[in-house]
């Protein structure tokens, strides 16, 4: 009896392995080949090789050198990328707190109407929307400006930004409003001194989302910046394409590098963007 | 500020709904907290989309798409990637996501690997791939060669292949986000159901199909609409890894409005993302009267 039960044990752990196995090389392939790249000299991360004969970090010293002229902006286009993210994750933040706080706890009339609104815009495919808003960016004279990027990834965060906090925000205890209410509260101290306190996981969520959103943007980056120092990182990757000549390995360096920085905000947020974001999705 | 204060202490005296505009305090500070969104969304969405509706007003526009044999091409591309791609996406979601509640450190640990796609910016990753498929000195064509001493295939100049592996590009991308969320939904089923299953004798498959699908069926279903919705606008997966070639056959629609844009026709670009609406609008009906609830 014993026996038998140890012996599903094994092919229960066999069978676990025999999905994990492929579940783990299929995710791991394409970005390892990318380091891969990144570690070997120039020329030799073709061999096929597991592991470089000579791994190097040359391929780094170019890049955070800015020692070719794919890379001359190398360090100005992170920058971009990282003043353009943070606008993005704070602006989406005050525009969506505020109006999930109309919605949910002022009650505003209409307010059912707005959260349709902005859900609607959520369901306009981003692809889509990319064409009229270079047409109007350039009307409103914001083209190769960094606003023009900013607002349009506003625009495309914030739908999804207003319904997870609006979510978040029903969940609280109507008492407490009432409560400030009667001590004289205005609605601007309720939204400041016990609306914020009390959402600030869900913000961390939200304000993680659309700080991811625009690091990772490429459409609407390549349409609506063109000059090489207002680039976003991402553009100055794409642009690497256009050349017969590029220098693959700088390229996987460089885009191993500006992978970084979002794969580790992900972990450092995972608690909050896991329970915060699915919830959402859940509900549905 | 006494006005919202009587408003919630004496619920009975609220303003009576003809007195129509006159809002009380607190609908002000309401519109006041909304207002910056509205102008975004007048802005950057209601203007945009109807200068986008002028442009495209034509009806010779549609005469013209209609020619063009990429147009159609394009249709026919979109229609197989959203029917292939979001099953078979769908369908490992659901696999996996049942996978990833057994309960072993080394799960664990692969459940955060597993994320990395998802987490990480396209754009690197896709064009690693692409460097993996150049037929001349790309890592799958080296190992083809020196396990079997043949040339592989020229991977991204096949039309059909090129598509197929935009898809697999777009499954790998997105297959953690809704693999997590499946996943939640699997971890909301009380346990005890299955405890009592196994009391009875239930196999892996009985709990499945009596257990964890009836529970889960709704959200796999709202999961694969907006699945749709989402990947009629993946632009990355397509353009990154083939730009729409070899000889743009294999285009989608979120890919053909810029190339449209680029080849400086405005019109033609607005035009095909306008053809788009009957397929998409239909999902986005669903959706809202799921979601809006």
């Amino acid at each position: 009896m014993t026996r038998r039960r140890f012996m599903r044990g094994v092919s229960t752990e066999a069978a676990l392995l025999l999905i994990g196995i492929p579940v783990l090389l299929w995710t791991l392939i394409p970005i390892y080949h990318m380091f891969l790249f990144a570690i070997s000299p120039k020329d030799a991360a073709f061999s096929g090789q597991l592991w470089p004969t000579h791994p190097t970090f040359r391929n780094f010293e170019i890049v955070f050198g800015q020692q070719h002229h794919f890379l001359y902006n190398f360090w100005r286009q992170m920058f971009n990328s990282l003043a353009i993210s943070c606008a993005t994750a704070v602006l989406t933040l005050l525009i969506a707190s505020a109006t999930a706080f109309a919605i949910s706890r002022l009650r505003m009339k209409g307010g059912r109407w707005v959260m349709n609104l902005a859900l609607f815009t959520y369901f306009i495919p981003a692809a889509f929307l990319a064409v009229p808003m270079y047409k109007t960016m350039g009307m409103y004279g914001l083209l190769n400006n960094d606003w023009a990027l900013i607002l349009a990834m506003v625009t495309v965060a914030s739908p999804y930004a207003i319904w997870i906090l609006r979510q978040a925000s029903d969940k609280l205890p109507v008492e407490l409003d009432e409560a400030a209410l009667i001590d004289g509260a205005s609605p601007f101290q309720l939204f400041r001194m016990i609306y914020i306190p009390l959402m600030v996981p869900s913000l961390i969520a939200v304000g993680t989302y659309a700080l991811l959103l625009a690091w990772n943007e490429y459409l609407y980056a390549f349409l609506l910046l063109s000059r090489e120092t207002s680039l976003t990182l991402p553009v100055a990757l794409g642009n690497f394409l256009s050349a017969d000549d590029s220098p693959w390995e700088l390229l996987m360096t460089a885009g191993f590098i500006y992978a970084l920085p979002p794969a580790a905000i992900y972990y450092a947020f995972r608690k909050y963007m896991s329970s915060g974001l699915t919830a959402g999705a859940v509900k549905g | 500020m006494t006005a919202a204060t009587t408003n919630i202490v004496e619920p009975a005296r609220r303003p009576s709904r003809r007195a129509g505009f006159a809002l009380s305090e607190k609908q002000v500070w309401a519109l006041l907290f909304t207002a910056p969104y509205i102008v975004v969304f007048l802005a950057f969405v209601v203007f945009p989309v109807g200068y986008a509706f002028w442009l495209a007003r034509d009806p010779h526009l549609y005469v013209e798409l209609s020619e063009d044999p990429i147009f159609l091409r394009t249709v026919v591309n979109t229609l197989v990637f959203l029917i292939v791609a979001i099953n078979v996406k769908m369908v490992m979601a659901l696999f996996l996501s049942g996978f990833f509640t057994h309960k072993r450190w080394w799960v664990k640990v692969l459940a955060v690997l597993f994320v990395l796609p998802w987490a990480v910016p396209s754009i690197p990753t896709i064009l690693s791939v692409r460097f993996m498929l150049n037929p001349e000195w790309g890592v799958v064509n080296t190992l083809i060669f020196s396990l079997t001493g043949d040339d592989g295939p020229n991977w991204l100049n096949d039309p059909t292949l090129a598509l197929s592996l935009s898809m697999v590009v777009h499954i790998w991308k997105s297959l953690p986000f809704w693999t997590l969320i499946l996943l939640a939904g699997r971890l909301a089923i009380p346990g005890e159901l299955y405890e009592a299953a196994s009391v009875d004798g239930a196999g892996a498959w009985h709990r499945f199909r009596f257990i964890t699908w009836p529970s889960i069926s709704t959200l796999y279903v709202t999961c694969t609409f907006l699945s749709m919705i989402f990947t009629v606008g993946d632009f990355n997966s397509v353009y990154l890894l083939t730009g729409g070639g070899p000889a743009d056959l294999t285009h989608v629609l979120a890919t053909l409005g810029i190339r449209y844009l680029r080849l400086d026709q405005v019109g033609l670009a607005m035009a095909s993302i306008v053809c788009a609406l009957p397929l998409i609008l239909p999902l986005v009906f669903v959706m809202m009267k799921r979601l809006s609830k």
